[in-house]
Formats: structure tokens, sequence, C-alpha cells
């Protein structure tokens, strides 16, 4: 599993020890708000609505136990006995005091952690698909790559004043789980004719005011290649990027204001002429690098688990979590176990203390030491044998987090929204949790299928409802909360952008709204289409008869 | 009666303060000072800007609020919310320590 080597861990060492400073110079006056807010941005501290929020870097998504313990920890003592994860994979405190926060980071240090380069305009942590180097479906584990872009754009002079926040995702998947096509750069493995592993470079994906669907700007590349392409594109971007105007400085933009062919001509163009060198030094360093994301010692099993099918048998809860929350790994007789934090009338994402203790003793017993941190705000175990599934479920279903609703209408992402956020327009949490009351029944979600619901609090669109099958976005309407419905977006390898279906509702309006999509999809799916097979077959009208028909 | 009251995070915990009529920031909205009429406004902008480079508070504002016998009523959802904490965790937040008011967050 990733560990920091030295350099990283001076490094980290090295910015609490002046982030202290800072504190105490902001404290006694000798610095002022306008000197200190971007040293604490720099680290990670935010001022939200009632107080300040820390947010944490986890990369990849990738805790172990004694780190998931050190959250717990840090939860208890300095904050309100909880933490929020969050759809970038990371864990934010709601209200750590200022005075605090240097202990903080300095009990994250001990545990290779740090909250550090979670804003400004840089490349932002790399994030990639939550089932990593265990997913059946993979061809490689993408997370040495992720690992060797970090570094390379953290090192790189070019990147210290991006126009804008720059983001990447990667999947090592043909499912794109990491969303790659809403980022502004996304790479995706696939194999070519000859069967050979190679990466589809997209770039001009993004959210927020705009949002776009990436174009490819490549679609296979070997992978000794990337790093010299992606300076190509990088390049290409800072040439031309918007600095003068911050809604227009991203490389979406760019790229639909050049056209994606021209984008594309121009990128091979620098690539052609700056060659691909110094390509041993990086295999030596991937290869160095994969070393870290090596997987535990897998124990030689028969893929059937006699105890496994025999307890689904005895237990009805336990076979629907299983088929549900339950996805296939690459090694016989393992099991990838997602924890859904979305109970009914929860508040998505977040996880007390005892539930973070909990996870971290089950990744202890039964995954090899490790957790993952999914963006729909779930977490994962992500190397359980067959035969200990029944046991990890017991102890989870315990403790309420059994929840079985795993891609599935209960399975809603919420931002924090105005119950926390500065910048919000309206709350998402209180939306999402009418509608889990609503559809609290699984029997009904199971029927209804796979379908995502997705919730954000502002246009900024944390919440990533615009690649929902159904996104629900909070506006301010004259002062009051109001909400926009969409339909048909998707975050995966056929990615799209959710259609605004008409006019907003209040938020009592909204669980109403929900059923009449959800009833209107029933009458007219036909045999097996999910939600969004039936949405593309028969585009809006249907829907927004449902919702607008005058009676 | 509409008015303003100043509000701010204090710098060391970052907690919901408001400015009451003894210059102090205060924890409950109940002790604000609701300014009336444009010469406490002004005043208030005078003592925004002092504030926001000092050491007590920072990112000091007015909002709009309405006196509701003994209470002051945020104009705005976003200000009760900051006034009494999150909706969705009364147990958090100035509602908690009984100090939020007894106005809803939803107006
Ligand atoms: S979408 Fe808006 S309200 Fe939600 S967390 Fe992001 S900035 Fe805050």
């Amino acid at each position: 599993m990733y560990r920091y080597d030295e350099f990283d861990h001076r490094f980290v060492r090295e910015r609490t020890t002046q982030f202290r400073d800072q504190v105490t110079r902001r404290l006694s006056g000798e610095l002022t708000e306008d000197e200190f807010k971007p040293l604490r941005l720099m680290n990670g501290v935010y001022l939200q609505l009632h107080a300040y929020m820390l947010r944490v870097a986890v990369p990849y998504g990738t805790l172990s136990a004694p780190q998931m313990r050190q959250l717990a920890m840090i939860a208890e003592r300095y904050d309100r006995g909880y933490g929020h994860f969050t759809t970038r994979q990371n864990i934010q405190y709601n209200w750590p005091a200022l005075k605090d926060l240097p202990d903080v980071l300095d009990h994250l240090a001990e545990v290779e952690m740090h909250a550090i380069q979670t804003s400004g305009n840089c490349i932002r942590n790399v994030t990639t698909d939550q089932w990593a180097g265990v997913a059946a479906d993979e061809i490689a584990d993408p997370r040495p790559i992720c690992e060797l872009l970090r570094q390379w754009s953290s090192l790189h002079p070019e990147f210290s004043f991006l126009p804008r926040k720059f983001k990447i995702a990667v999947t090592g998947a043909p499912q794109d789980r990491a969303a790659v096509a809403v980022h502004d750069i996304g790479l995706h493995m696939h194999r070519n004719a000859d069967g050979e592993a190679g990466w589809e470079v997209l770039a001009g994906g993004g959210q927020g005011r705009t949002p776009m669907i990436a174009v490819t700007v490549r679609d296979w590349l070997p992978e000794r290649e990337l790093l010299p392409y992606l300076e190509a594109v990088m390049r290409v971007y800072n040439l031309h990027g918007r600095r003068d105007n911050k809604y227009k400085a991203r490389i979406k933009i760019l790229i639909h204001e050049l056209g994606a062919e021209e984008f594309r001509r121009q990128v091979e163009e620098e690539f052609a002429r700056a060659g691909t060198p110094e390509v041993e030094v990086e295999q030596r360093e991937l290869a160095r690098i994969a070393a870290y994301f090596a997987p535990p010692a897998y124990e030689d099993l028969q893929d059937v688990s006699t105890e496994f099918e025999l307890a689904k048998n005895g237990n009805r809860d336990f076979a629907n979590w299983a088929k549900i929350n339950v996805a296939e790994h690459k090694a016989p007789g393992y099991a990838i176990v997602n924890i859904s934090l979305k109970p009914v009338d929860g508040i998505p994402g977040d996880a007390t203390t005892e539930e973070m203790n909990l996870v971290a003793d089950l990744s202890e017993r039964y995954s090899a030491n490790e957790i993952r941190i999914t963006h729909r705000q779930n977490l994962v175990l992500p190397y359980v044998r067959k035969r200990d599934l029944f046991a990890v479920w017991s102890a989870l279903n315990d403790a309420g987090l059994a929840i079985a609703n795993l891609g599935h209408l209960g399975d809603i992402i919420a931002c924090p929204g105005m119950d926390y956020c500065a910048l919000a327009t309206a709350r998402s949490i209180p939306i999402a949790q009418d509608i889990s009351r609503k559809f609290a029944d699984l029997k009904r979600q199971y029927d209804v299928g796979p379908l995502t619901i997705n919730i954000s609090g502002c246009i900024n669109a944390c919440g990533h409802h615009h690649v929902a099958h159904i996104g629900i976005l909070g506006v301010d309407k004259k002062g009051k909360e109001f909400y926009q419905i969409t339909l048909g977006g998707a975050s995966d390898e056929n990615a799209s952008i959710g259609k605004i279906l008409g006019p907003g509702f209040s938020g009592e309006e909204v669980p109403d709204a929900i059923e009449k999509i959800i009833e209107t999809y029933i009458a007219i799916r036909g045999e097996s289409e999910t939600f969004l097979q039936t949405y593309r077959r028969v585009g809006a009208d249907p829907f927004k008869e449902a919702l607008y028909a005058t009676a | 009666m509409t008015g303003k009251i100043l509000t701010a995070n204090r710098v060391d915990d970052g907690l919901v303060v408001f400015l009451n009529g003894r210059g102090e920031w205060a924890e409950a909205l109940s002790e604000a000072w609701l300014g009336e009429h444009d010469s406490t406004i002004a005043e208030f902008e005078d003592i925004a800007s002092a504030a926001g480079a000092g050491t007590e508070v920072t990112d000091v504002y007015l909002f709009d609020a309405e006196r509701d016998g003994d209470e002051f009523v945020p104009a705005h959802i976003r200000e009760r919310i900051r006034a009494l904490g999150p909706t969705v965790r009364m147990d958090l937040g100035k509602q908690a320590e009984g100090i939020g008011g007894a106005f809803n967050a939803l107006g």
C-alpha cells in the first residue's frame, strides 16, 4: 500500500512547522487575514458558514487502518465526533478551531497524511477508481500512473501558475468509475488491436458553471509516451489559457473556443516537436512507485466459497447486501465490500468517530489493513475473503452500516450545501434526506434498478449533479431555496451532462417530483431497461409531461 | 422594525459572532445590536473595516434582520442558519447551546 517516500515526509513536516508559526502570527496580529488567507488555504483550511473547515487529502482515496483511526481520533478530539467524506475522495472536518489546527496537522503527519494542495490554481490531488487494483474488470492498477502524475505536476515549474485549478482523473478499467470525462484531463486505459495496454487521453471536461464532457485528444498512447504527451497538452493550454477571466480560463473553455480538431492538431504538433526524452527514467520511477501499491499476498482460494453461499441461503438481508454492495474482485475467492454511508434520513458521506473506528477494525481484521473512499461518498474494504463476508456484514449490520443501497436510489450524493458551506445558494442534505425517506423501501429501490441522484447546493457542482441520472441543483430565488432538476447525466464511459427539465421546485416539492419521474420511468421502461437507457431512448418529453402538465 | 446587524467569524475558533451594543463580539444573535438608522449603519461600516484588519474577528459584514419581540430574525435563510447551526444537526451549533433563538431557519 502507498507510503510517502522520505522527500514527502520532510516536506510535510516543514509545512506543518511553517503553518504553526503562521497561525501564531495570525493570532498575535502579525499577519492580517489578507496575508494569512492564502497560507491557510494552502494547508486545506477554509472558513465556512459556522466555523473553519479542514479538508484532508486522501491520495487515491486509499487509507490504512491506522490512518482511519487517526481520522477518527481527530474527529473526536478536535471536532464534534464526525467527519464528512466528499466527492473528491477526501475528508472534511466542519468545526476545528484555528488554534488547534497545527496540532491536527501534526497528528495527520504522524500517519503520513496532510491537507496540502487541496486548493488553489494548481493540479489538485489526482483521483482514480475507488476499486483500483482490485476490480475484476481492471486492465492495470491506475495508481502508479496517478502517483507519477502527482510527482510530475508538483515538481514542474510550468504548473505552479496555472490559470485555474486543474483536475486529473485516471482509470485502469473499461468501466469508468473515476468520471474521467468530467476532468480537465482524463486518462482511460484500453488495449489496442495487438492487445497492448495504453492510454486514451481526454481533455477539457468539467462540471461547475459550464459543464462539459471531455474530448478525446488521443485514443491510444503507449504508456512510455504519456508524460511527454501530457506536457504537450499543458504547453498548448498554458500558451492560450486566459488568466484574465476566472470563469473562462479552464482548459474546457479553451478547447471549446479552439475546437477539438484544432486543439488536437496543436497538441500533436507540439508533441512531435518536443519528442519523448527521459523515457527510461520514468519507467524506472514507475516501477519503483508500483511497488508501493503492490497487492497483499493473496491466499490461494477457490473462487466459490461454501460458507458464503450457505450464509446467503440462510439470511435474506445478507443475501441482498451481498448482491447489491459486494463487487467482483480480481483475485479468486476475494470480494470488494462497499459500505454505504447513506442510511435513510442520514447525511450522505458523514461518519462518526465510532463508525470510522469500526471500519478501521474491520479492515485490519478482514481487508489487509486497507480502506478506500469513493467519490459517491461511500467506503470500501477492498480485500475481503468471500468466506469472511458474513462476519463483515454482521459487524456492519450491528452498527447500522449494512445499508444495501449501493448504486440505487438511496445512495444519494449530496454536497454540504447551505447547512455548512459559505458558498451555497441552497441546502442539499435535507433534500437527500427527504428523498431517502420517501424511497426508504429497499424492495422498491431494487425494482427501480440502478439510479444515481446527485445534489449540489450551488453552481460549483461539488455534488456532481450534472452527471447524475437525476440531478438536483439548489438555487436562490428571491431569498428562497429553489431546486432545478436535470435528467440524463452520467459520469461513466458513456458520460453525458444532464438537461434541465423545466421550471424548478421548492424543497418540499422535490420528493414528489422525483416520485413522478420514477413512476413515469416504470410505466414506459422496456424489458430490463435502466432509467438512463429509458431516458436516452425516449428523451425528456414524457417526464416533462408528468411533471408539468396542467391538470 | 428592520435594520442591519454586523457579523463576523472569530479568528481563533472560527465561530459566528455578532457586534453588540458595547462594541464586543457576542456569540448569541439575541445580544446583537440592530442598527436601524443610517448613522448607525455608517458607524457599523467603520467598525467593520477596523475589525477586519484586527486579530479578533474576520470576514466582517452586515446583514438584514428584523426585530421580533425580544429577538432578531435575519431576513435571509443563510443568516438564520448561521445564527442557529446546521438544520440537519440540531444537536450542533448555537441552537444546541441554547443561544440560537426561537425562530426557525426556514422562516
Ligand atoms: S456545490 Fe456549492 S454549496 Fe455545495 S459544497 Fe460546493 S460550493 Fe458548497
